[in-house]
């Protein structure tokens, strides 16, 4: 996993809610059986005005100018504003491979769906959750102007290059695992004996599950 | 004290440890795969020389770009037309054969959506714990399992240690009191859930679906309910034992039998919430007065009865939900207060993980016997056992009489993966459960209905109400 300690970025605005997995990444370009090559299919359906394709290359496709990620001042953002219920639907983790491939690192949102926001930790992509007046308050500034947003893991904090700054939280144990990037599974595999002490003992409560 | 949910009970009875990051690691009894979302996980495993950790744990079978025409179907994975989904299918087959996995492969009788698969084999078991990089794994919640979809990190981490690294939900419970009235089935029980609570209304939640309208439901109906869970935002549903969860699985493949039957059920049995249990959060519907219910929007909470109008964004709570709603009506070109019923549409499925269960293919057979289909219409069995069935008994010679097409197995036009989908701009009633945008194919426009709304849909060949043609 990439860790996240500071970042600073240009926020881009996308003013929807329940803005699901299957938006963020379409289907089909989940045949892919890699975990790369998603980037330029963020959005897809909503970025250009044709229908996009496995193997169809960015320079062929046509750009939907009314899109806001298209705008000129919110080319090459990497923290993203959002709204409620962000990454709801699929559980495709593409979502989250596509948004870091495009170069978000970090997403504010009033809340986020479960399962996103889980894949979200897994790849060192930043969810940040900010009560519903601080991220209007954001999409305000970002309508206002350019907006360059430091985001500070370590201190828990969004500052803008004029100095306001916005405080956020996330889980003590959690933020030290993207601090430094762990492995999940070598954190998992260092209780590989309290695993085995606990298959043995439900192998005899319900030997059932263990007939396959 | 106050007593323990049922959520509470399967959570305590899987917990292995504590990780030093706060998270808790709980063990996992069953893992399904499929090919969309597996084949990074084992490029994981290999790069790190990562075994799996207990094999038997694990059932695979192809489904979400798996062809449904049977002339394609005919040769296997090497007749898929489409490269990519070729080469994807073909990945599974070789990692579940490398890894030792067993498979349920394309033409299996057996093989078909994972979360009808689960259930038909006795895979799914009350009291486990379910997981599949796969948002519908809710659907086992139905058998009291606490089942829930992961990514594909997790996939590897639950390969390679038979272990979820999680923090607890919130414990929600829905009581569903009543019962439904006739035409009215579980889908739109489900649907009239997710327009009351909202699409984010479970999240951080596991919801337990309880009540009188539940307990009269089949197990083909609950896993709909369930199924629909994860579309109120909760990662997991639930519902508790009674004896139509244990004659259901009662005799399935890989339930257990003899002694080993009573020991299980006799665990099963205590599968409920405690009657002194508290929930964080509690929410009460009346089966009675649920009608059955059309998606208008490009959410699954933008849902009505049949016989309403499409609202209008003025009404709504807020700016943000007015422009939601104002996009919606430009996306699925609606006008808002025009009646749903009525609404011309050129395709109809009746499919999916939610609805394409043996019960609701005679649902759909009732309504459809001898009439004949207004639009095309794509009836696509959740898996091959369950297309065995509806052919012994004669659903398919109906659907085929009526002009409907009976296709093999897959996840289909849920979600478009392979050639079953809609053009842009297609209208669609759908048994499926995502209206979202371009779900069916780029710019098509998904009505979500149960079975019965969508065959008579089909013989209207517009949005209509079942009850008028039961």
């Amino acid at each position: 996993m990439e860790a996240f300690v500071t970042h600073r970025g240009l926020a881009a605005p996308l003013d929807r809610a329940n803005v699901d997995t299957d938006q963020i990444i379409p289907k089909q370009f989940l045949k892919a059986i890699g975990r790369t090559g998603f980037g330029d299919n963020l959005f897809d359906a909503w970025r250009y005005l044709d229908e996009g394709a496995i193997g169809k290359t960015p320079n062929e496709r046509e750009l939907n100018p009314n899109f806001v990620l298209n705008a000129p001042r919110y080319q090459g953002a990497s923290v993203l504003l959002a709204r409620d219920n962000f990454g709801c639907g699929s559980s495709r983790e593409h979502a989250v491979w596509a948004l870091m491939e495009h170069g978000f690192r970090c997403v504010v949102a009033p809340s986020f769906a479960d399962i996103f926001l889980t894949n979200s930790f897994n790849n060192g992509l930043l969810p940040i959750t900010l009560p519903g007046d601080m991220v209007d308050d954001l999409f305000a500034r970002v309508a206002a102007g350019e907006l360059w947003l430091t985001v500070d893991l370590r201190a828990q904090s969004i500052q803008a290059d004029s100095g306001e700054t916005w405080a956020f939280s996330i889980d003590g144990q959690l933020r030290q695992r993207l601090l430094r990037g762990l492995d999940d599974i070598g954190l998992t595999l260092a209780h590989a004996d309290a695993i085995r002490a606990f298959e043995r003992r439900r192998r005899a409560e319900a030997p059932w599950v263990f007939a396959t | 004290m106050s007593g323990s949910t049922l959520y509470d009970k399967i959570w305590d009875a899987h917990v292995v440890a504590e990780r030093d990051d706060g998270m808790t690691l709980l063990y996992i009894d069953r893992h399904l795969l499929h090919e969309v979302t597996s084949p990074q996980a084992f490029d994981g495993l290999r790069a790190a020389a990562r075994p799996p950790w207990r094999l038997g744990a694990n059932l695979a079978t192809p489904d979400h770009n798996v062809p449904t025409s049977p002339a394609e179907r005919a040769a296997g994975v090497a007749g898929i037309a489409d490269a990519t989904s070729r080469l994807q299918v073909q990945t599974l087959d070789a990692n579940c054969e490398d890894f030792g996995i067993e498979e349920f492969a394309i033409n299996d009788p057996r093989q078909g959506i994972v979360h009808v698969v689960g259930p038909e084999q006795g895979a799914t078991l009350p009291g486990m714990t379910i997981v599949c990089g796969d948002s519908h794994t809710s659907t086992h919640g139905a058998f009291a399992a606490l089942a829930q979809g992961i990514g594909t990190s997790e996939v590897e981490h639950v390969l390679a240690t038979q272990c979820l690294a999680l923090r607890k939900s919130r414990n929600m419970r829905i009581f569903l009191d009543g019962a439904l009235p006739a035409g009215v089935f579980s889908k739109d029980l489900a649907l009239a859930v997710i327009g009351a609570v909202g699409t984010a209304g479970g999240t951080g939640h596991v919801i337990e679906f309880a009540g009188e309208a539940i307990r009269a439901l089949s197990m083909e109906g609950r896993m709909t309910v369930c199924n629909l869970a994860v579309e109120a935002g909760a990662r997991a549903g639930l519902v508790a034992v009674d004896d139509v969860t244990l004659n259901y699985v009662s005799g399935r493949p890989l339930a257990p039998s003899g002694a080993a039957w009573d020991a299980a059920q006799a665990s099963w049995r205590g599968l409920r919430s405690d009657a002194d249990a508290v929930f964080d959060k509690e929410a009460r519907l009346d089966a009675d007065s649920i009608a059955p219910q059309v998606t208008w929007g490009t959410s699954p909470e933008m849902v009505a009865d049949i016989g309403a109008t499409v609202p209008n964004p003025d009404d709504a709570d807020g700016a943000v939900r007015a422009n939601a709603v104002a996009a919606a009506l430009q996306y699925m070109d609606l006008k808002a207060g025009q009646r749903l019923a009525g609404t011309p549409i050129d395709k109809v499925f009746i499919g999916s993980c939610t609805n394409a269960r043996i019960e609701d293919l005679r649902v759909a057979a009732a309504i459809a016997r001898g009439g004949r289909a207004r639009a095309k219409t794509l009836v696509v069995p959740g898996s091959g056992l369950v297309k065995r069935q509806a052919e012994a008994e004669g659903l398919h010679e109906i659907f085929l009489a009526a002009g409907f097409e009976w296709r093999e197995p897959g996840c289909s036009m849920c979600l478009g993966m392979n050639d079953d989908r809609l053009q842009a701009g297609e209208r669609c009633a759908s048994t499926s459960n995502r209206n979202f945008e371009g779900r069916q194919g780029h710019g098509g426009r998904t009505h979500l209905v149960s079975p019965a709304t969508a065959a008579a849909s089909a013989l209207a060949g517009c949005l209509a109400d079942p009850r008028e043609q039961l």
